[in-house]
C-alpha cells in the first residue's frame, strides 16, 4: 500500500476513536463556562486556550469532532442510499425509467449546491437532523451516476442471465447481484464524499446557518474565532487544522482505493 | 455546428423547467405556509405582508395552477418584491451579479494560467520528485476550507502585515480618486478574494490536465510523432497538448456551480457585495422572493457556463459535430 493511503487511514482512525472517546478525552465539560479565564492562550491546564466564554478549547474541539463525523457519516449513508437506489434503477430498467432519472440528475447538476443548501435552511430550522438530510439530499448525483454505469455493464454478463433464467425477480438480481458487484468504485465516491460533506457542514456552522451553539462543531467554533481575530490565534488554528485534516484523511484514502481498484 | 447548438437549447429548455419544478418544490417544503414561518422567526412582519407573501405565491391556489403562475412571472425574470427593502428581486440581482462574475472570470484565468502549466509539467515528470511534491500540494488544496484560509490570509496580510485592504470593493475616499487610482484600488481590494476563489479550483485543474495529459502520452499518435524523429517539444506541445486540453474545457464548465456557490462563502467573509453575500443576507433575513430569484439565476449561470463549454468544445474539436 502506498505511504499516502497509510497516513489517510492514520488520520481516519484517529479522529474516529477521539469522536467516540470523546468523554473520557475531554479534561474539562465542553460547555463549561469560566469568566475568570476568557482567552487564555494555551497552557498546561488548557492545552489549546479557552474560548471567549473560558471554555476549554481541547474539549469543545474533541465533542466537535463527534458532530462533524456524525453529520459526515450520516449525510453520506443519506446520498448513498439515494444514489444507489436511483442509479441502479436507471441502469437496470434503462428506456423512459433511465431517461427519467439522468434528466433529473442533469436538472440537480444545475444548482449551485451550496445555494440549494442554504435555500433549504432558509425554510427549515438549522436543526442537526436538518442538516444531515440537507447535505445528503443535494449530494448523491456522483453515486448514481458510477452505480448506472457500472449495472449497464454488469447486467449484460452471463451470470445475470443465468439468475434470471431459474426465474429470480428483478428486486432480487438488482439488491442480491447486480449492487453489490457494483459497489467498488462507488465506495471511492462516498469516501470522498464525506470529506465534502465535512467541508459543508463546516462552512454551513462558519456561516452560522449550520449547528448552532452552544453545540460545538470545528465550523462554529473557528465562527467565534473570527469574532476574536488577533487577540486568540488559537480559536483560529486549532479547528481549521481539525478540518483540514480529517478533509485530506478521506482524500487520501478514497485516493488510495481508487488505486487499488485501478490495478486490480 | 447550427443543428448541435439548435440541439443543445432544446435540452437546455428542458432543464430550465426542471429547474423552476425543483425552486418552486423548495419553496413548498417548509411545513405550513412560508408566511406562518416568516411571522414565527420574525415578529417584526405584519399581516400586510404576510398577505403580500401569500399573494405572490398564490398560496390560496391549487399546487399546479400555483406553479404555471410563478412560471408565467419568472419567464418575465419577475421575482417579487424583496421583503428587506421593497425593491423588485430581479434589480437587486442584476446589481450584484457583475462584481461576482468578475471575479469568478479573473479567479478561472488565474485557474488555468497556474493549473494547466502544473498538470502538464507533473505529466510531463510522470514519478518524480517535482511530480510528487505537485500531488501534495494537490490534495493539501482540495483539503484547505477555503473560509479559513480566508481568514487567515485576512489576518496576516491584512491586519498584521496591513498590506491589502480586508473587506469590501473599494476604499471610502474611492470618489475623490482618478480613474487609475479607482483601477488600483479596486485590484487591491479584489487580490485576496480572487486568490481565494481560484485556490480550490486549482487543485482540481492541474489534477485534472495532469490525468488527462497522462492518458495522452500513451496514444499511438504520440508513439507515431516521435518514431518519425519529430523534437520532444513539438510531441509535447504540437501533438499531446492539444489533444489533452479538450476535455478541461468541459471540467472548466461544470465548475461553475462550484465557483458560484463557493461565492457566498468568501463574499460573506469579505464583505463584498456580490450575489452570494445577497443570498447569504437573504438566507439569514428570510427573504424568500430573493432566496428563489438567486437560487433560479444561479442555476440559469451554471447553464449558460456548461452550455458555452460544450460549444467551445465543439468549435475545437471536429469529430463532436459528426455525432
Amino acid at each position: 500500500m502506498n505511504k499516502l493511503t497509510i497516513f489517510g487511514i492514520c488520520i481516519v482512525g484517529f479522529f474516529i476513536i477521539i469522536a467516540i472517546f470523546a468523554p473520557i478525552l475531554a479534561p474539562y465539560n465542553p460547555g463549561q463556562i469560566d469568566i475568570e479565564n476568557i482567552l487564555t492562550a494555551p497552557s498546561s491546564s488548557h492545552i489549546f486556550g479557552t474560548d471567549s466564554l473560558g471554555r476549554d478549547l481541547f474539549s469543545r474541539m474533541v465533542y466537535g469532532a463527534r458532530i462533524s463525523l456524525m453529520v459526515g457519516f450520516i449525510a453520506v449513508g443519506i446520498a448513498s442510499l439515494i444514489g444507489i437506489a436511483l442509479g441502479a434503477i436507471a441502469g437496470y430498467y434503462g428506456k423512459w425509467v433511465d431517461g427519467i432519472i439522468m434528466r433529473f440528475i442533469d436538472i440537480m447538476l444545475c444548482f449551485p449546491t451550496f445555494f440549494l443548501i442554504l435555500a433549504v435552511i432558509a425554510l427549515l430550522e438549522p436543526s442537526i437532523i436538518n442538516i444531515m438530510v440537507i447535505i445528503g439530499a443535494t449530494s448523491w448525483m456522483g453515486i448514481a451516476r458510477l452505480m448506472r454505469a457500472e449495472i449497464l455493464s454488469l447486467k449484460e454478463r452471463d451470470f445475470i442471465y443465468a439468475e434470471r433464467s431459474i426465474g429470480a425477480s428483478d428486486l432480487r438480481i438488482i439488491i442480491r447481484h447486480l449492487i453489490p458487484n457494483a459497489m467498488a468504485p462507488v465506495l471511492v465516491s462516498i469516501t470522498l464524499g464525506i470529506a465534502g460533506a465535512i467541508l459543508v457542514e463546516s462552512s454551513l456552522s462558519f456561516l452560522g446557518i449550520g449547528v448552532q451553539p452552544p453545540t460545538p462543531s470545528w465550523g462554529n467554533i473557528l465562527s467565534e474565532g473570527k469574532a476574536v481575530m488577533g487577540a486568540g490565534w488559537w480559536m483560529m488554528l486549532f479547528p481549521g487544522m481539525a478540518i483540514f485534516i480529517t478533509v485530506l484523511g478521506y482524500n487520501l484514502l478514497g485516493e488510495g482505493i481508487r488505486e487499488r481498484l485501478l490495478k486490480s | 455546428m447550427g443543428k448541435y447548438i439548435f440541439k443543445r437549447i432544446i435540452g437546455l429548455v428542458v432543464l430550465l423547467l426542471g429547474i423552476t419544478i425543483i425552486t418552486f418544490s423548495v419553496i413548498h417544503i417548509a411545513p405550513g405556509r412560508p408566511t406562518d414561518l416568516e411571522a414565527q422567526f420574525n415578529p417584526k412582519v405584519s399581516m400586510e405582508a404576510r398577505e403580500r407573501i401569500a399573494h405572490l405565491y398564490g398560496l390560496d391556489k391549487p399546487l399546479h395552477i400555483q406553479y404555471i403562475e410563478w412560471l408565467k412571472r419568472f419567464a418575465r425574470f419577475d421575482f417579487g418584491i424583496s421583503f428587506m427593502d421593497s425593491r423588485p428581486v430581479m434589480e437587486k440581482i442584476l446589481e450584484r451579479i457583475p462584481i461576482t462574475l468578475i471575479i469568478e472570470l479573473f479567479s478561472m484565468i488565474l485557474i488555468l494560467l497556474i493549473g494547466i502549466p502544473i498538470g502538464i509539467s507533473s505529466a510531463v515528470k510522470e514519478g518524480s520528485f517535482y511530480d510528487r511534491f505537485m500531488t501534495v500540494f494537490v490534495f493539501i488544496g482540495f483539503a484547505v476550507p477555503t473560509f479559513w484560509l480566508s481568514l487567515i490570509l485576512m489576518d496576516f496580510i491584512g491586519v498584521r502585515w496591513g498590506m491589502l485592504p480586508i473587506s469590501g470593493i473599494k476604499s471610502l475616499e474611492f470618489e475623490k480618486f482618478g480613474f487609475f487610482e479607482k483601477i488600483i484600488d479596486m485590484s487591491k481590494h479584489l487580490i485576496l478574494p480572487v486568490l481565494v476563489s481560484a485556490f480550490g479550483g486549482l487543485a482540481g485543474i492541474s489534477r485534472y490536465m495532469r490525468s488527462s495529459m497522462l492518458s495522452v502520452l500513451k496514444q499511438d499518435y504520440i508513439r507515431t510523432a516521435r518514431a518519425k524523429g519529430l523534437s520532444e517539444k513539438d510531441v509535447l506541445y504540437k501533438h499531446a497538448l492539444k489533444n489533452a486540453l479538450l476535455p478541461v474545457v468541459t471540467i472548466l464548465g461544470l465548475s461553475v456551480p462550484g465557483l458560484i456557490g463557493g461565492s457566498v462563502i468568501f463574499e460573506s467573509i469579505f464583505s463584498i457585495p456580490g450575489m452570494g453575500r445577497l443570498f447569504y443576507e437573504s438566507v439569514m433575513a428570510r427573504d424568500y422572493p430573493v432566496i428563489m430569484g438567486v437560487l433560479v439565476i444561479g442555476a440559469i449561470l451554471t447553464l449558460l457556463g456548461n452550455l458555452l463549454a460544450d460549444i467551445s468544445y465543439a468549435a475545437v474539436d471536429p469529430r463532436i459535430k459528426l455525432e
